[in-house]
């Protein structure tokens, strides 16, 4: 079997986070390097897992409907490659911020346990195995958010932990339901089941109790009310992971799994992904453009951009799942990139407010271009990389004749742009602020995560080049145009 | 809460009854554990049980006499070596198939030593599991121990 590598994506981080906080009682650089080779070892198997073809793994030797079957097709592969890249980046990021927190190798256990569980979600092949990965991830995410133990830390992961548990609960009882009517969990045989069975009441109750689950991870528009406490209050680096990967390997992947893959892509359902994801793009935007905190006004626009990406799947296409994808990929790039400048901001400035900062391009050069290259990408200035995935996604509105939400897009993204332009000119332009004169740049593990992140952003579109594109896009578009595999074609990959 | 003069933790009565009984309930737990491929329990349900002797006593005789039996870093060691036995076990399944196979010989059906791997499993959960719950319930004192003095 050539899937025997797959499980040591969940294994390897697991085991990692407990060796971390055994290490720690030795000495703490023990702990950091073990984390960081352990997250550089994770990314290691994702590019494996990129160039290899697609396998199956069945766990403990079962055969697939009765045991767990991890499968690792073309989308899986894209969202590991996603997930690990930037934990990557930020872990080492992080050897340098988080020496202003006490209790290193808790940050390390709790982030390795976080990454395990996303790993978890993206390859598993069963519906209630992805539903204990997701709360593995999420219940470390909830540790994260109140890493700083102050009173808006732990206000904000109190909220952020009842909001989630919610949106578990209601995945919980959807994935019960779906049980109950066809009585397997494996995704591929639940699909093949529900084509047998047909539609019944249950299970437009599940599919309705799982899109608001997986919709409250994702942070969409009307359950996006956690997401501007929680992702500001935890520490840069997680912020990070949270904006830039928790909510698409939680939300938005399971989404698309849900929708494509399992339920298989009625019109309906489709034209449900647009009007969400339009909503989700506009209410976001605007709510961004009148903050000052910025990492508050960072976290609404997650929250506008996964819009986006919900936009793009509903347009149901080759061509917007194309774009729906793109934008994740450059998403998880640019906004960790600048949730890691503005934490580099407040290390330097002691402060969040964009009133009380200015002029600081002259005192940290770095940040000052890191943060234009990610805000020119994520308001879709060109040759930047979110320019490439708007692009696809306007010309797949247009390509099916849906004028409005082609507009729309434009529309929101011009916001973006202001909203932007607001962090640039406030941040970095101007006189410089009241008692920042002896401001220095962050230290170079923090510049280098940024400056990589950065030249991401920059050489983005490159990965339409077509080369690229059939090696770690394609693959995963096919995967969800494809709809609906039986199980037997899912245990043959 | 009456108070045993001069001495910590709870009433005669209640250290008595404990003495007698905080070893028939530490016993019952490894029980559950040995016997979890045979018959209902297994890892998770003996740890608990086993964690609960040990609150038991730190209810009954007070800090200090529990911690002389098992300090609290062991407890939070002991956590993690749980954790990682268990994921070793189940590397070890690439042996013998994948992540997860049963390695070792499956033994005679209902016989105490039988099963393969999956009692070695379940004593690594209990051991996770038993320390993660004291662990849980250790933290928990220390912040309401906190609060009192903060007040």
């Amino acid at each position: 079997m050539a899937g025997e590598y797959i499980p040591l994506l969940v294994a390897v981080p697991l085991a990692g986070a407990f060796f971390c906080a055994l290490a720690a009682r030795k000495s703490g650089v023990l702990a950091d390097t073990i984390g960081t080779l352990i997250v550089a070892l994770v990314l290691a198997l994702s590019i494996y897992a990129v160039v290899s073809p697609p396998s199956t793994h069945a766990v403990g030797g079962w055969p697939a409907p009765l045991g767990i079957l991890l499968v690792m097709d073309g989308l899986a592969s894209l969202m590991l490659l996603v997930v690990s890249l930037v934990a990557f980046l930020v872990m080492i990021y992080s050897l340098s911020y988080m020496n202003a927190y006490s209790g290193r190798w808790q940050f390390h256990t709790l982030f390795l346990l976080m990454l395990a569980g996303m790993n978890g979600v993206v390859i598993t092949g069963d519906l209630f195995n992805l539903f204990v990965f997701l709360e593995v991830a999420s219940l470390a995410s909830y540790a994260l958010v109140a890493f700083g133990t102050g009173k808006h830390e732990l206000e904000a992961a109190f909220k952020y932990a009842v909001m989630g548990s919610l949106g578990s609960l209601l995945l919980l009882l959807g994935i019960a339901f779906l049980y109950g009517y066809t009585g397997t969990l494996n995704m591929a045989h639940m699909a093949e089941r529900l084509g047998e069975l047909g539609v019944a009441p249950i299970t437009v109750a599940a599919l309705v109790l799982l899109l608001s689950g997986f919709a409250l991870k994702a942070a969409i528009v009307p359950f996006h009310s956690w997401l501007p406490d929680a992702h500001p209050s935890a520490p840069a680096p997680i912020s990070a992971m949270l904006s830039g990967v928790l909510i698409k390997s939680l939300g938005v992947y399971t989404i698309a799994r849900l929708v494509f893959n399992v339920y298989g892509a009625s019109p309906d359902l489709l034209n449900l992904l647009l009007v969400l994801g339009a909503v989700s793009m506009g209410i976001g935007v605007i709510l961004a453009l009148r903050q000052w905190d910025m990492k508050r006004l960072l976290a609404y626009h997650s929250v506008s951009q996964v819009g986006y990406m919900i936009l793009g799947f509903g347009l149901g296409s080759p061509l917007g799942i194309l774009g729906g994808l793109f934008h994740l990929f450059n998403h998880s790039i640019f906004k960790s990139l600048l949730f890691l400048n503005s934490g580099a901001l407040e290390q330097a400035t002691g402060t969040r407010n964009l009133k009380e900062m200015g002029g600081l391009s002259g005192r940290m050069p770095t940040t000052s271009w890191t943060t234009l290259s990610a805000s020119m990408s994520i308001s879709g200035v060109p040759p930047f990389s979110g320019f490439w995935s708007k692009l696809i996604i306007v010309m797949a509105c247009v390509e099916q004749g849906r004028w409005f939400y082609g507009a729309w897009a434009i529309l929101v993204s011009v916001l973006t742009l202001a909203s932007f332009l607001k962090v640039t000119k406030f941040a970095f332009l101007g006189k410089l602020g009241k008692g920042f004169e002896n401001v220095r740049e962050v230290p170079w593990p923090m510049r280098f995560g940024m400056v990589v992140l950065a030249l991401l952003c920059i050489v983005g579109g490159l990965m339409l080049v077509p080369e690229v594109k059939e090696m770690v896009l394609t693959p995963a578009v096919r995967v969800l145009d494809h709809g609906i595999l039986t199980l037997g074609e899912v245990v043959r990959l | 809460m009456a108070r045993n003069d001069g001495e910590a933790g709870m009433t005669l009565v209640v250290k008595t009854v404990t003495r007698l009984t905080v070893g028939l309930i530490f016993l019952y737990g490894i029980y559950i554990v040995l016997n979890g491929h045979l018959s209902p329990g297994g890892g998770f349900a003996g740890g608990v049980i086993i964690a609960l002797s040990f609150i038991n006593l730190f209810l009954a005789f007070g800090a200090k006499k529990t911690f002389e039996i098992i300090r609290k870093d062991a407890v939070t060691a002991l956590e993690s070596v749980g954790a990682v036995l268990f994921l070793g076990i189940a590397l070890l399944g690439f042996i013998d198939g994948g992540f997860f196979s049963n390695f070792l010989p499956q033994g005679e059906l209902f016989s105490l030593v039988s099963g393969g791997a999956i009692p070695l499993s379940n004593i690594a959960i209990c051991i996770k599991v038993g320390a993660g719950i004291f662990g849980m319930f250790l933290a928990l004192v220390a912040f309401r121990g906190s609060e009192r003095e903060g007040k």
